[in-house]
């Protein structure tokens, strides 16, 4: 410390010192931009790996070569191997998943806006049991997936006997997503506005049909939303399919409604899907990545990893272009 | 005139009595539907914890343990000096914090890469950023939080781990720093998100306040808002390392599934969520020890995310609250 007190007054000082702190600024607007450079750099080069290596799987052998890694069956051999039963798989397992997902967290959104903690409900739900149920929601969204994995693996495949089934699968990566879709589903509802809820009563309607007619229209949006951000995170997850033995080398997909079976004789029944083995996009990456072989863990998985990343992010870019969408129009 | 009579003749009318008791009906059966499914939440929490401390109390308690020569399992579980997790052994232990090194360690590599930059960038969105800036800048980042972790796990594999080798080929390619950075960079966007919305909590006065007094954007940010935000920025790290803890596929594929206790970021790595996969992928008997144990390792992996949780979301109320 000196004795001498700068100074203030000068005016040179002053500006000299304003000069710095805004080059400070600027400084930082620059590590911001960088930072958020970085995540896209990371992105992109993430991206441009997959196609530059699973290119060679997908585009080597022009559309015809496409056309067969879409449309084939696991094989030893890396080049003929593709990911049909995986793309089935995925499908199916997120038709139960959403079957299961959508009613009961959308349900369960509506009863914790629009039902619990009110005092004029038919029938009387009490203050705790809300209480009990928003913290475990907030709880369940933190519980790390290969914990569901472990649940699917005691409950549904051991103790309830669903073996290695897409029903175990659907069913676990419902009970995941689930936290998902309640907690944006409430997001949208808390967003219309408490007016709309009194002129609907107002006119005598009932809470279903203000819920029904008003309220559901209102948020629609953010609720589709969630569920397609929801959905999107069930088809990227291996974790808690792995523990329940998805990882098998499975060469026909599970039986369509009321084909012929190929083994014996008569129809499948409408619900065998339900009960067959499976395997997932993710599953298959992870399969073909823990390979020794460069041709299955680098190319072929990325070529896999490049068809399940244009799922989970064009679902992703749906649902942020939506939100814009939704979010332009409406205006309260 | 008589239409207004005809009215009121129908609301005392006897039908209009049915109509309102079948409509207070329908009501209540709609309300015990949606009630089912919000209690249903609960019922995967109690069958998560059936699950996890039925199966490790049954672990912890299983006779065959004397049999593989552990006389006390819980000195061995819990074995800090000397501890060797070799369940797919013939010698078996189970000393949990072999693989806590590796759970451990490759978070805290995660967090030193996503707490400056995840940080960073909140601060920008949130005070330096536009908004018509922001929402053009936002989607990056919820694209980023959009690819599955097996395809981070190709690309801790495939392209960082090379990379780290390109310094020294003695490295192996399965390694603790790989997977971390990559978990690292998969939980900026929980991290940036988390802040940011804490750092928005803050009422606009102080910045004003703040500029009043002569303040840069950069003065006010770090000064006023941050300190402001403190507890929801806390809370955005504590959500992140519950994130980075549990994460499983990066360090299944980038870790290369070796169960060493070690604190050398190059080593190979086996994280409690890697040790369940891994298990998995073999095939286990249903009742065995090997089964039982990831039970185990799955309850020490629950109880350690739900405290980060129980913390990370106690913080977040609490701002919610001041503000």
């Amino acid at each position: 410390m000196t004795n001498e007190m700068p100074d203030l007054v000068d005016i040179q000082v002053i500006r000299r010192g304003i000069k710095s702190r805004k080059r400070m600024d600027n400084i930082f607007i620059g590590v911001g931009l960088g930072s958020l450079a970085f995540s896209l750099g990371v992105l992109l080069v993430l991206i441009g790996k997959l196609l530059v290596e699973g290119g060679k799987r997908l585009f080597g052998q022009g559309i015809a070569g496409l056309w067969n890694f879409l449309t084939s069956v696991p094989d030893s051999n890396p080049e003929v191997a593709g990911i049909k039963i995986a793309i089935i798989g995925s499908f199916c397992v997120i038709l139960l998943t959403a079957i299961i997902a959508v009613p009961l967290g959308i349900g369960a959104g509506i009863f914790l806006e629009e039902y619990a903690g009110r005092g004029d409900l038919p029938i009387p739900f009490p203050k705790w049991m809300s209480n009990i149920i928003e913290i475990n929601i907030s709880n369940l969204a933190g519980v790390p997936s290969i914990i569901y994995g472990l649940l699917a693996m005691g409950l549904f495949k051991y103790q309830l006997r669903l073996g290695e089934t897409i029903a175990t699968a659907g069913l676990t990566l419902a009970l995941l997503i689930l936290p998902i879709i309640i907690v944006t589903t409430r997001e949208a509802i808390k967003a219309v506005p408490q007016a709309l809820r009194e002129g609907v009563y107002a006119i005598g309607a009932s809470r279903w049909q203000m819920i029904w007619d008003h309220i559901l229209p209102a948020s629609a949006g953010g609720i589709l939303t969630g569920l397609i951000v929801g959905l999107s995170r069930a088809i990227g997850e291996a974790a808690p399919l792995v523990t329940i033995g998805a990882l098998t080398f499975i060469t026909f997909p599970p039986p369509f409604p009321f084909s012929p079976k190929l083994v014996g004789e008569g129809l499948h029944g409408p619900f065998d899907w339900l009960f067959s083995p499976f395997t997932v996009m993710p599953i298959q990456v992870f399969d073909w990545v823990s390979r020794p072989r460069p041709e299955f863990s680098v190319v072929n998985a990325g070529a896999a990893a490049v068809v399940l990343v244009v799922m989970t992010l064009s679902m992703n870019a749906l649902a942020i272009y939506l939100r814009i969408y939704f979010r332009k129009r409406v205006k309260w | 005139m008589s239409d207004t009579t005809n009215l009121l003749l129908s609301v005392t009318s006897k039908e209009a009595l049915a109509k309102r008791k079948a409509r207070e009906f329908r009501e209540g059966i709609i309300q015990i539907l949606l009630a089912i499914a919000a209690v249903s939440s609960v019922l995967v929490t109690i069958g998560i914890m059936e699950v996890l401390v039925g199966e490790s109390w049954k672990f912890f308690t299983n006779p065959e343990l004397k049999e593989v020569g552990i006389d006390n399992i819980f000195a061995d579980f819990f074995n800090l000096v000397n501890p060797q997790w070799t369940v797919l052994f013939e010698e078996k232990h189970f000393g949990i914090l072999t693989l806590l090194s590796s759970t451990l360690l490759t978070s805290f590599i995660a967090l030193v890469v996503a707490i400056p930059i995840g940080t960073t960038v909140a601060i920008f969105l949130s005070e330096f950023a536009i908004p018509s800036v922001r929402e053009a800048l936002k989607p990056i980042l919820e694209l980023l939080a959009g690819v599955p972790s097996v395809v981070f796990g190709y690309f801790a594999l495939n392209v960082i781990s090379p990379l780290i080798r390109s310094f020294n080929q003695d490295i192996p390619g399965f390694n603790r720093l790989s997977a971390g950075i990559v978990i690292g960079i998969a939980i900026i966007p929980i991290i940036s998100s988390i802040a940011e919305d804490a750092m928005r909590a803050v009422p606009n006065q102080m910045r004003e306040g703040s500029y009043a007094l002569g303040a840069t954007r950069l003065n006010t940010a770090i000064n006023v808002v941050l300190p402001a935000a403190f507890s929801g920025i806390v809370a955005a790290y504590i959500l992140g390392v519950s994130r980075a803890v549990g994460e499983t596929m990066i360090v299944a594929v980038a870790g290369g599934l070796q169960a060493i206790y070690s604190w050398n970021p190059l080593e190979g790595a086996a994280t409690i969520s890697a040790f369940i996969v891994q298990v998995s992928l073999g095939d286990i008997e249903f009742g065995s020890l090997e089964y039982e144990s990831i039970f185990a390792a799955g309850l020490t992996l629950a109880i350690i995310t739900l405290a980060l949780n129980l913390v990370g979301f106690f913080l977040i109320k609490k701002y919610k609250e001041t503000y």
